[in-house]
């Protein structure tokens, strides 16, 4: 079985907000000292592909990532985390690609090299939250896709996932080749890579293409793109907190209980 | 010619808690594109809920109804809705953020060859609708514009106001004629899981919640938790450090990796606050914290707050509100 996983480098979704800054005009957050990562949800999408592999070795597990030349780092942890192939789709554009056009990327990015049978994305970014990439592929693809999985198996001609949806958690099964999103779960908790695997990642090979090769024309991503995002920015937070003051606990509360129900929602 | 349509799913005649809401927020963007608000209605035994989207401000709804839409199921509900929303003529089409919608509304706005914005908490229809929505776990909102028709737009929510019951529930109803082949339902559910969740409130359409954070401390103190909710009848929810160390189930995580929740009250006990958990709740009307560290950020997202140990206030205030309530 294949599995390719697409994974997207981001800048470091924890850095708090007192740190958090954006450039109005390039439309994107800026760096700052934050690391690049991994996007969370991607990663976890890699851990659930490896824990495929490590019951049934003769999986190849293949991480992808469309971007610039760092997001090679992305893919050596991937490599690192024992993927075995990484392939990057060269760009130099920053700040928000459109996912309908990302997804043209991935799908054909997936048909060169040799399809998959099964493709893993992350339920998010964790930039721009949209959670729209893998549906987006899975139809370019003409896959069935299945949503907010936390784990999967292979079995008989598909795979059966373990996944958390509106009505709570079940099991589903689907036909190969299938899409997949993932959710994190403590089950997917992402492996630290060894000590011995990070330096062999180095010496792996990456695979880079470029969107000529893939007969993409880059403005799909922006200037052509259905969507356009005209405006970012950080919203003003003009809010006053009411600290209930008391001699004792129990007179806060009692003084919150009065507050509470002077909010009128209850 | 070109409508508005919200679409509504609707497996085994239930309409969604949130489905006015979407009626409410496609009447605004139909008002400012001065074109028809008309429903798109996909599920099964639909009964008089053609007429429930007529009496609340929809001119017209598309229904398709069949057996096979008895519960969800992806591949068969994308058929059914590309089906009635190309027949409703399409320039908006609308749809819940809820699991169904993110799931299905990117796919559809790819084979419509529409634009797709997802998760929008507020329309802005000054000069042109506009989309806006958080990005970044909710630490920045982007305002998106859609260049090519039709827009498919899924809502938060519980983040747009209910269109009003407005008597009149006349208007004309179409049932699309749709084949559905069961073959073509490639994703099957082979076994829903129970689990000890919380029973009775959904988070997601709660009004009250009262949510938990690692200043519990252990599994057990989630109890005091319980008897707080039990007499606001809330929901439970909690925080990724809650879940994380196990105290309680994912289906209770609320934040950025958990769900997005807007009740009209959010009590958080314990909660430090940190962004990916107040992404999560964005749209909540009041927020009152209750937490011994009175630097903890979430002091500055809430809107009443104690500082002090949870465990000596928190039943107080359980029996207070019992009292006030007359419960």
């Amino acid at each position: 079985m294949r599995i390719v996983v697409c994974i997207k480098q981001v800048i470091d979704p924890e850095v708090p907000p007192s740190e958090f800054r954006i450039d109005p005009q390039k439309k994107e957050a800026v760096q700052g000292r934050a690391n690049l990562v991994i996007s969370t949800f991607d990663e976890c999408a890699l851990e659930v592909a490896l824990q495929v592999k490590d019951k049934v070795p003769e999986t190849t597990v293949t991480a992808l990532t469309f971007g610039p030349k760092s997001a090679e780092e992305a893919l050596r942890k991937a490599l690192a985390m024992r993927a075995d192939e990484a392939v990057r789709v060269d760009t130099d554009r920053t700040g928000r690609m459109d996912p309908a056009g990302v997804a043209q990327v991935l799908a054909s990015t997936i048909q060169k090299i040799g399809g998959a049978d099964v493709v893993l994305f992350g339920r998010e970014g964790a930039d721009f939250d949209s959670a729209q990439v893998g549906q987006m592929t899975a139809e370019a693809l003409e896959m069935p896709l299945i949503t907010l999985a936390t784990e999967m198996e292979a079995v008989d001609k598909g795979i059966r996932a373990r996944r958390h949806g509106d009505d709570g958690w079940s099991v589903v099964e689907a036909p190969t080749p299938v899409a997949l999103t993932i959710t994190n779960a403590p089950v997917n908790v992402p492996r630290i890579p060894k000590v011995k695997d990070v330096m062999q990642a180095h010496r792996k090979p990456i695979t880079t293409m470029t969107l000529d090769e893939l007969g993409i024309d880059p403005a799909i991503l922006s200037e052509a793109a259905p969507v356009e995002m005209e405006e970012l920015f950080i919203p003003e937070v003009n809010n006053q907190v009411t600290i209930i003051e008391g001699e004792t606990p129990e007179e806060k509360a009692e003084k919150l209980a009065q507050a509470i129900l002077a909010l009128k929602v209850l | 010619m070109p409508n508005v349509v919200a679409l509504v799913f609707a497996p085994a005649g239930q309409l969604p808690a949130s489905a006015f809401e979407l009626l409410g927020a496609g009447s605004r963007i139909a008002a400012a594109e001065n074109v028809p608000l008309v429903a798109a209605l996909v599920g099964s035994s639909l009964n008089d809920l053609p007429k429930q989207l007529l009496a609340h401000g929809a001119v017209e709804v598309y229904t398709v109804e069949d057996g096979l839409l008895e519960t969800f199921q992806p591949d068969l509900y994308l058929l059914a809705a590309e089906q009635a929303v190309q027949a409703a003529q399409p320039q908006t089409v609308l749809l819940l953020h809820d699991g169904v919608g993110a799931e299905l509304g990117p796919r559809l706005g790819a084979r419509l060859k529409g634009g797709v914005v997802t998760d929008v908490i507020e329309i802005v229809t000054e000069g042109g609708v506009r989309y806006r929505r958080p990005v970044y776990g909710g630490k920045a909102m982007a305002t998106y514009a859609v260049r090519r028709s039709p827009a498919v737009v899924t809502i938060r929510v519980r983040s747009q106001e209910p269109a009003p019951e407005q008597g009149n529930a006349e208007g004309p109803i179409h049932p699309v004629a749709v084949t559905l082949d069961p073959q073509a339902a490639k994703v099957k559910v082979v076994e829903r899981i129970e689990e000890e969740e919380q029973e009775g409130v959904k988070l997601e359409d709660a009004r009250v919640i009262v949510s938990g954070g690692r200043g519990l401390g252990k599994a057990e103190n989630f109890q005091a938790l319980k008897e707080l909710a039990d007499v606001l009848g809330a929901g439970m929810a909690a925080s990724r450090a809650a879940v994380d160390a196990g105290w309680v189930p994912y289906a209770m995580q609320v934040g950025q990796t958990g769900k997005m929740v807007a009740p009209d009250l959010y009590i958080a006990v314990g909660i430090s606050g940190a962004s990916q958990h107040l992404a999560g709740i964005t749209g909540s009307k009041h927020v009152v914290a209750i937490n011994k560290d009175s630097e903890a950020p979430i002091f500055k997202r809430a809107e009443l707050g104690v500082v002090d140990d949870y465990s000596k206030v928190l039943p107080v205030l359980t029996q207070k509100l019992k009292e006030l309530l007359g419960k």
